[in-house]
């Protein structure tokens, strides 16, 4: 699937998007897998309350499962209008 | 209804009378607009937005069709921008058509509730001392329970 970054969280990561090769089921077991992979993401997701989380364009939970998902989305709080 | 995400900017008077043109049956027209503010201490250069092609346009249309259906309205706009802007400058705008003044003034508030923190934008203020994101209120999140 394709994880994608925005605003500080993709700052963090150095990354805007990366294709992840992952057996997690819910977003919380995807944080788990990338949060063991570097110390520039166990930073990123060291506070999940400072995080948002989007599957396929649709903001959701980190339970939400993660089947036949295309896209996942990180990023903080949105500050739009 | 009609949702614009770009980084050009928009003709305000243009956009109204265009909105203001479509339909006949509004007895009210509500809009409101959004500009970039200077930071207290007057040292803000710029303001950065940075946005979520895909999502950006599928949130926002989401919200004007909830903000269409929950106040009757006969039309809505919302029109966000993008990238670099400078204090002065003109960051969106919505407008909401209905018959009556209460549900089209409680559709814009309606809408900029939710498109404040629902709609995946973020912003970055750049200053004479450097830059840094802006961070989301508690009151934005709170203002949604009103809805």
């Amino acid at each position: 699937m394709d994880v994608l970054y925005f605003a500080w969280v993709r700052e963090r990561i150095g990354l805007p998007r990366e294709q992840v090769e992952s057996q997690a089921t819910t977003v919380a077991e995807l944080i788990e897998e990338l949060r063991g992979r570097e110390e520039r993401y166990a930073l990123a997701f060291s506070d999940l309350t400072a995080l948002r989380v989007a599957v396929d364009q649709e903001l959701t939970d980190f339970d939400a499962p993660l089947q036949g998902a295309r896209e996942v989305a990180f990023f903080p709080p949105m500050t739009g209008g | 209804m009609r949702v614009l995400v770009q980084e050009a900017p928009f003709d305000l008077a243009e956009e109204t009378a265009r909105f203001a043109k479509g339909e006949g049956g509004s007895g009210a027209i509500v809009t409101f607009t959004g500009v970039v503010r200077d930071n207290g201490a007057g040292t803000l250069s710029a303001m950065e937005i940075e946005h979520y092609p895909g999502m950006t346009e599928k949130a926002l249309c989401e919200i004007a069709e909830q903000a269409m259906a929950r106040f009757e309205l006969q039309d809505a706009l919302v029109i966000h921008r993008y990238g670099r802007l400078v204090p002065g400058e003109q960051i969106m705008m919505v407008a909401s058509a209905a018959r009556h003044r209460r549900s089209a003034f409680e559709a814009a508030e309606f809408l900029m509730d939710y498109l404040k923190s629902r709609a995946p934008f973020w912003k970055r203020e750049i200053t004479a001392e450097g830059e840094a994101w802006v961070a989301a209120k508690d009151e934005d999140e709170a203002a949604l329970e009103r809805w």
